[in-house]
């Protein structure tokens, strides 16, 4: 996994409630075998119309929010089914970090496995937040997570909590084979030991 | 003097590459057999992370469980998107990440199980993993070998180790001679029937004693593929004379200088005189009769010449558990098992889709019709077990009996290719699972070995092989 540091970037703001991971990524792009190249079909059925056409009023088909790599939303994100591909998909857009005054289970846990930075704010926060997300591209939202500290465009610094062990696996970029890799030294001297001892294998 | 060891401990011991504080372990992994349907998003995985396959000199992809096995195949494409989609996938990922690979178009391709012994790939002492549950297959080589899910595969891919704790160990014995018409197939359900698919969990299983010795490789193979039936992840048989002829000449088995060396190692691999089991099962080789499944759990089990039971035999929740499966099964209270009428015979699979198994059913067909408007099907479970059908003139003695001749994939066992039971159909099956809607949408199977398979072909419904030998 890549390792996640600080972040400075656009934050697209998304105010609706309960955005399910039917929205985040439907039903119909489950039967890949991919978990890359969700991307294009993130929030699908708000992004494109039927004929495939984009909606230009949806938040991530303006100008400005193209390339957005935060996302501030409403209460109860990612509720829903299990499904791993709702982070692949906002993983593979380009959104690193997401930001909500709540989060449904599965769907936090899915996105720290996937490099992803669920931060989970008051609502007042969320609040100012949003607003500053409305500004548009100029306006750049910072995620330190080492300091575990979002700083807004205009410089006002908020505080947030993360699981110390999902903060350090974050930072390093380790998923479980992150975590296997950094006892690769071993897994070597095993590999040098049985090229000896069995060198059939 | 160290503590006596199981066969499980000695292999195991031989390949913790790392032990945390808390006693999970990175096992290593000799063999990763890798197949189309559990890996894409695990090579994908390794794609998005900027990862190689550690070792791709060790890891083998076939793919079976989608193919078609009709004759056309070799032609067309297949037919179904999602399938050949996954395939293709697995071309390309094999390809990609430069491990071994048969494709469909390769005579050596077959069910995965099938293929790694028939290659040299499993080999004594080895661990063998693969993203399939049915990898105990290569435990009959005294080789510690289990399922993985698919991040796991990634992990595997990944790192050439698994994130392990060990397992208990248990003994299963089967004494003395099994009686003719009795198959490896019989010992494997007859040992679930006594243990129940809970039985295993959380051991790892050694089948040993002289019915066990006795069994060829290819009946090895069957009683460990079924291990996972009886709940354990993983079933051994220590390695024998048998087991090294088996091997010897193999592809990929070590040759010259380095066979001896493996030799040399290989007879060490035995469970040590007072090793400690956590669990025991013994079971009479002459008590075991040639059994069935009458219902939709691999523990439904009985002789074939019993009747279905009555459900208030039963205890606990398994009394709702057997009037649902009398139910879906379509039959009655105190029916006799041999009138239970059968419309499809399935033999293959990687349970029972070796050469000898083929010969078994062969021995019962020669000369004989199956019964009118039965729909009766043979799938190798490798091309290299189909050539050799042909050479022996089993397939002429299939075809002529009435059999389809197939070419080497899962098929019926599972339905996730064309190869289906139609609603309310019932097969003989020589797989390895009866689960509601396994080999097709409210299809019914029962399982038995390949003579008993042969046996209900010919005549229509359930039958004592015996009576025909
Ligand atoms: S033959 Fe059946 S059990 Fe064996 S690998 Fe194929 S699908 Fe699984």
């Amino acid at each position: 996994m890549e390792k996640f540091q600080k972040i400075t970037g656009v934050a697209a703001p998304m105010p609706l409630v309960n955005i399910d991971t039917d929205m985040i990524i439907p039903k119909v792009f489950l039967k890949t075998i991919k978990r890359s190249g969700l991307g294009a079909n993130l929030f699908d059925e708000m992004r494109f119309d039927r004929q495939g056409n984009e909606i230009p009023d949806f938040v991530l088909n303006k100008p400005q929010y193209r390339d957005a790599e935060i996302l501030v939303a409403g209460d109860n994100f990612g509720c829903g089914s299990s499904r791993e591909h709702a982070p692949w998909a906002i993983r593979d857009f380009g959104i690193k970090c997401v930001i909500s005054t709540s989060f449904a289970d599965i769907f936090f846990n899915n996105c720290f496995k996937n490099g992803i930075l669920p931060i989970v704010m008051p609502q007042e926060v969320v609040d100012t937040l949003m607003a500053d997300a409305e500004k548009g591209s100029n306006a750049r939202m910072t995620i330190n997570l080492e300091a575990q500290e979002v700083t807004t465009s205009d410089g006002q610094v908020f505080e947030f909590e993360v699981d110390p062990f999902r903060k350090h696996c974050l930072l390093e970029g380790l998923d479980d084979i992150g975590l296997t890799l950094a006892h690769e030294a071993s897994i070597d001297m095993f590999e040098e030991a049985a090229a000896q001892s069995r060198p059939w294998v | 003097m160290t503590a006596p060891k199981t066969l499980y401990d000695k292999i195991w011991d031989a390949h913790v590459a790392h032990e945390g504080d808390d006693g999970t372990c990175l096992l290593y992994i000799d063999r990763h057999l890798v197949h189309e349907v559990t890996s894409p998003q695990a090579f994908e995985g390794l794609r998005l992370a900027g990862r190689k396959v550690r070792a791709p000199e060790k890891t083998i992809a076939v793919p079976d469980h989608n193919v078609p096995t009709t004759l056309d195949r070799v032609s067309g494409v297949i037919a179904n998107e999602e399938s050949r989609i996954q395939v293709e996938a697995l071309d390309k990922n094999a390809k990609d990440f430069g491990v071994h690979y048969y494709p469909v178009s390769d005579v050596r391709q077959g069910i995965v199980h099938i293929v790694g012994p028939e290659q040299g790939w499993t080999l004594p002492g080895m661990t063998v993993v693969c993203g399939d549950s049915h990898t105990a297959t290569h435990g009959a080589f005294g080789a510690l070998a289990h399922g993985i899910g698919t991040s796991e595969v990634e992990h595997v891919l990944a790192t050439q180790t698994l994130i392990q704790r060990k397992g208990k160990n248990m003994k299963v014995e089967i004494t003395g001679k099994l009686k003719p018409g009795v198959t490896a197939k019989d010992i494997t359900l007859a040992v679930i029937g006594e243990t129940g698919t809970g039985g295993g969990t959380g051991y790892v299983i050694e089948y040993c004693g002289e019915a066990i010795r006795d069994l060829s490789m290819e009946g090895r193979m069957t009683v460990c593929n079924m291990a996972i039936e009886g709940g354990a992840r993983a079933g051994l048989i220590a390695p024998d004379e048998t087991t090294f002829a088996y091997v010897k000449g193999r592809p990929h088995a070590p040759k010259g200088a380095q066979y001896e060396a493996a030799l040399a190692w290989w007879k060490t691999l035995y469970t040590d005189e007072g090793a400690h089991f956590d669990k025991v099962v013994t079971l009479k080789g002459e008590d075991i009769q040639p059994v069935v499944t009458w219902g939709t759990s691999p523990e439904d089990v009985l002789p074939i010449s019993a009747v279905v039971p009555a459900p208030e035999s039963f205890e606990g929740g398994k009394v709702e558990a057997v009037k649902r499966a009398i139910a879906y099964m379509g039959l009655e209270v105190g029916q006799k098992l041999t009138d239970i009428k059968i419309d499809t015979v399935f033999i293959g699979s990687c349970t029972n889709g070796r050469i000898e198994d083929l010969r078994a059913a062969a021995a019962i067909l020669k000369g004989k019709k199956v019964k009118d408007g039965m729909r009766a099907m043979v799938v190798p479970g490798s091309g290299l077990v189909r050539a050799q059908a042909e050479e022996e003139g089993l397939a002429q003695i299939f075809t002529d009996a009435g059999f389809e001749w197939r070419l080497a994939g899962c098929s019926m066992c599972l339905a996730m290719n064309p190869d289906q039971l139609a609603e309310g159909e019932r097969c003989a099956s020589t797989s390895n699972r009866n689960f509601e809607g396994r080999q097709g949408y409210k299809g019914r199977t029962h399982l038995v070995s390949p003579a008993m398979a042969a046996a209900a072909a010919l005549t229509g419904h359930l039958t004592d092989v015996r009576e025909m030998m």
